[in-house]
């Protein structure tokens, strides 16, 4: 109907009648009704958008999958299932080197090629059985494991009682999984990581942040970057050949791979992670706090540690939780540095294994479908259960508690 | 005060320490011939060849899986999520619990998903029960690594794509151009730097991460090259790792220990340099 009105008036335009109708038609389309106004629906625009949010929904799916693929791995447990333990078939279609024995003096482990009937047999070994916190000697137990001979007719029931177990022996020939050797590994390597890194890293964010002039900053931030470049496994090579001699000539303990190198070695490998977060969350107080407290005339240090340290205190905290989170799931460091022995003792120099460490040496030789196999998978999971609890609690605690307090106080 | 420069000396100075005593461990034994040949006489003589290609290899599969996967996600996250909704702050927490999952549990996935269930289906369908797919090889390997990396890429290409100024955007849109013909023409190639710093840093990540592959399709010592997606392959990362904690003769393997592991740093280190460099060039053009 708006039409009758803005047409235009009957004038000679220079164009003839036809063009003139197709260009009134195309003037009507212009005008503004309702219809008019609604978002045109095309197909291309419609599908794209479907299948990005689709495939972005993917990566939900992913951790979702993650979980429940590593769990059902593990149901053969709950089921009571006894599995019988056959021959490893080899899984990996490889030979070590040549045959024979090597024996390196310095490491508790005697790893070595064995040409005889079970491929790949890795040879292990364990800590001591019983529940000694003394004995720290290992035993070399030559002739190897012989994966051929464990048809343990009492069968490889895993119970909860046995999994809260003191020893964890899961290739002999009556398997036990106890994962508290396990779990105390875990634990003594993370407490000493963290005693570490903690503290150098954050006075190291704290220089940064506060202290360094811009030059310097722009100095150390790549120098941790480089840090944070070094893959897993150098370190831990660095720490199997380096580091551990060196920590031995400097202390004079027995077992040369311990907890102690592993510590250290995992430290290194926490440092960028605390660092950095550390050195965000300082730089993101706001800065009418430092310019206040100079203004009352505090110093530059009592500045940082008084004013802007606690300030940022829960990201800090967050970061060191996120430190701990790297520790906990780390693997080739652990697999390199600690002596690989299920031992449960409170002594920071002797050997450990961790429960991520414990999946990666024995996932290779394990049978599919074997009650180890579902042990290993049960770690795996509780692995991802804690890991997913820490990373949760430390996002909700940094955006809880110190975006309302960032803010709030403002 | 000074316990905070302290601090700072003490871990650069580690740095340092490691970086020199690995140069200077492995400096002699690189060389052409050990860059170009295979390993001889049980790892003691002979090079890296190999293991050199078979990360390559991986990284490629692994890139080619990630990269396209990682882009679409980011441009969900800054171009289609409403802040509200629940798949936008899904995936946000899905990307960033997906970067702190333990390397192990990646292999662990690897190995319960992609070599059982997928593999074990693609027996099934492709070759009647013959073992082919349910195995550990490559293919399995690099998806596993791509998993891993995804953050990697998406937290890139996110950083370049909201550099991409608004004002562009917004007058694509203006002229009439439709929202995916936006992000066609307009966000996505002036992502391009995000995208290429996003694939660096996650082949970077990629060569040197040693735990998704350990029963997943690495191997120590393989005759021949990987020659289909269902072969096994030898790795950098693997090889450090069997070389020193299994090998026969410690002494021997030793030099060749060192300079397997500068030739994995090295690699490592440019690769991050170069995505560095493509990024500072992306800061100071906007």
């Amino acid at each position: 109907m708006n039409t009758e009105e803005t047409q235009p008036s009957e004038e000679n335009t220079g164009l003839t009648d036809k063009q003139e109708e197709v260009s009134k038609q195309k003037a009507d389309k212009f005008v503004f009704s309702k219809d008019s106004l609604k978002k045109q629906m095309r197909p291309s625009e419609f599908f794209s958008e479907k299948i990005i949010t689709g495939v972005a929904f993917l990566s939900i799916a992913i951790i979702i999958l993650i979980f429940l693929f590593v769990f059902r791995e593990t149901l053969p447990i709950f089921y009571g299932k006894s599995a019988k333990k056959t021959e490893i078939t080899a899984l990996k279609q490889e030979t070590y080197g040549s045959a024979g024995q090597g024996q390196n003096d310095n490491k508790q482990e005697v790893y070595g090629g064995n040409d005889s009937v079970a491929p790949a047999a890795k040879q292990e070994v364990y800590g001591a059985t019983s529940d000694s916190t003394a004995d720290t000697t290992v035993a070399a137990e030559a002739g190897g494991l012989s994966y051929k001979e464990d048809d343990s007719g009492e069968g490889n029931k895993v119970t909860l009682k046995g999994l809260v177990g003191k020893v964890w022996m899961p290739v002999s020939d009556r398997p036990r999984y106890g994962l508290l050797p396990l779990i105390i590994g875990t634990f003594k390597i993370t407490i000493i990581a963290i005693l570490f890194a903690a503290p150098l890293a954050i006075l190291a964010a704290l220089f940064s942040a506060a202290f360094a002039p811009r030059w310097m900053r722009e100095f150390i931030k790549p120098a941790i970057e480089i840090l944070a470049g070094f893959p897993s496994v150098v370190i831990g090579f660095f720490a199997l050949i380096v580091m551990a001699t060196f920590f031995q000539h400097l202390f004079g303990y027995e077992t040369r791979l311990n907890a102690f190198v592993g510590g250290v070695a995992m430290a290194l490998a926490a440092i960028p992670i605390i660092f950095t977060v550390t050195e965000d969350v300082m730089t993101a107080v706001p800065s009418n706090y430092k310019e206040a407290s100079l203004a009352l005339g505090a110093s530059k240090w009592q500045t940082a540690f008084f004013v802007t340290l606690p300030a940022a205190a829960p990201g800090i905290f967050a970061a060191v939780l996120l430190g701990i989170g790297r520790i906990f799931g780390e693997t080739m460091i652990v697999l390199m540095a600690t002596g690989n022995a299920a031992l449960m003792s409170l002594n920071p120099f002797d050997s450990v294994r961790t429960l991520s460490a414990t999946i990666g040496a024995e996932m290779a030789e394990v049978v599919f479908g074997d009650t180890h196999y579902n042990v290993l998978f049960l770690i795996g999971t509780l692995l991802f259960v804690f890991t997913f609890t820490l990373n949760a609690t430390a996002e909700f605690y940094v955006k809880g508690r110190l975006m309302t307090r960032l803010q709030g106080k403002k | 005060m000074g316990a905070t420069g302290l601090s700072v000396i003490l871990i650069i100075a580690v740095i340092i320490i490691m970086l020199v005593l690995i140069i200077i461990g492995g400096k002699d034994e690189i060389s052409w011939k050990f860059l170009t040949t295979f390993p001889q006489e049980g790892m003691t003589k002979g090079g890296i060849f190999p293991a050199i290609y078979g990360t390559a290899l991986m990284v490629i599969i692994m890139s080619v899986a990630a990269v396209p996967f990682g882009v679409i996600t980011a441009l969900y996250l800054t171009e289609y999520a409403k802040e509200s909704s629940w798949i936008a702050k899904g995936v946000q927490f899905a990307v960033r619990t997906l970067s702190m999952v333990p390397s192990i549990i990646f292999g662990l996935f690897g190995l319960g998903f992609f070599i059982k269930f997928v593999g074990g289906g693609m027996d099934k369908l492709f070759s009647g029960g013959q073992l082919i797919w349910a195995q550990p090889n490559i293919l399995w390997a690099s998806l596993t690594m791509a998993l891993l990396t995804l953050p990697v890429v998406i937290v890139s290409v996110e950083e370049s794509i909201h550099a991409v100024p608004r004002d562009l955007r917004e007058a694509s849109l203006a002229l009439g151009a439709t929202k995916w013909q936006t992000i066609k023409k307009v966000v996505l190639p002036g992502a391009r730097s995000g995208i290429l710093t996003g694939t660096i840093l996650a082949i970077s990540r990629g060569a040197g991460e040693v735990a998704p592959i350990l029963f997943t399709g690495a191997a120590y010592y393989l005759a021949t090259l990987p020659h289909s997606l269902s072969d096994q392959f030898m790795s950098l990362g693997y090889h450090i790792y069997i070389m020193s904690t299994q090998s026969v003769n410690v002494d021997q393997t030793l030099p060749i220990q060192f300079a397997t592991t500068l030739v994995l740093l090295l690699l490592t280190f440019t690769l991050n340099f170069v995505a560095v460099l493509i990024r500072s060039r992306l800061r100071r053009s906007h």
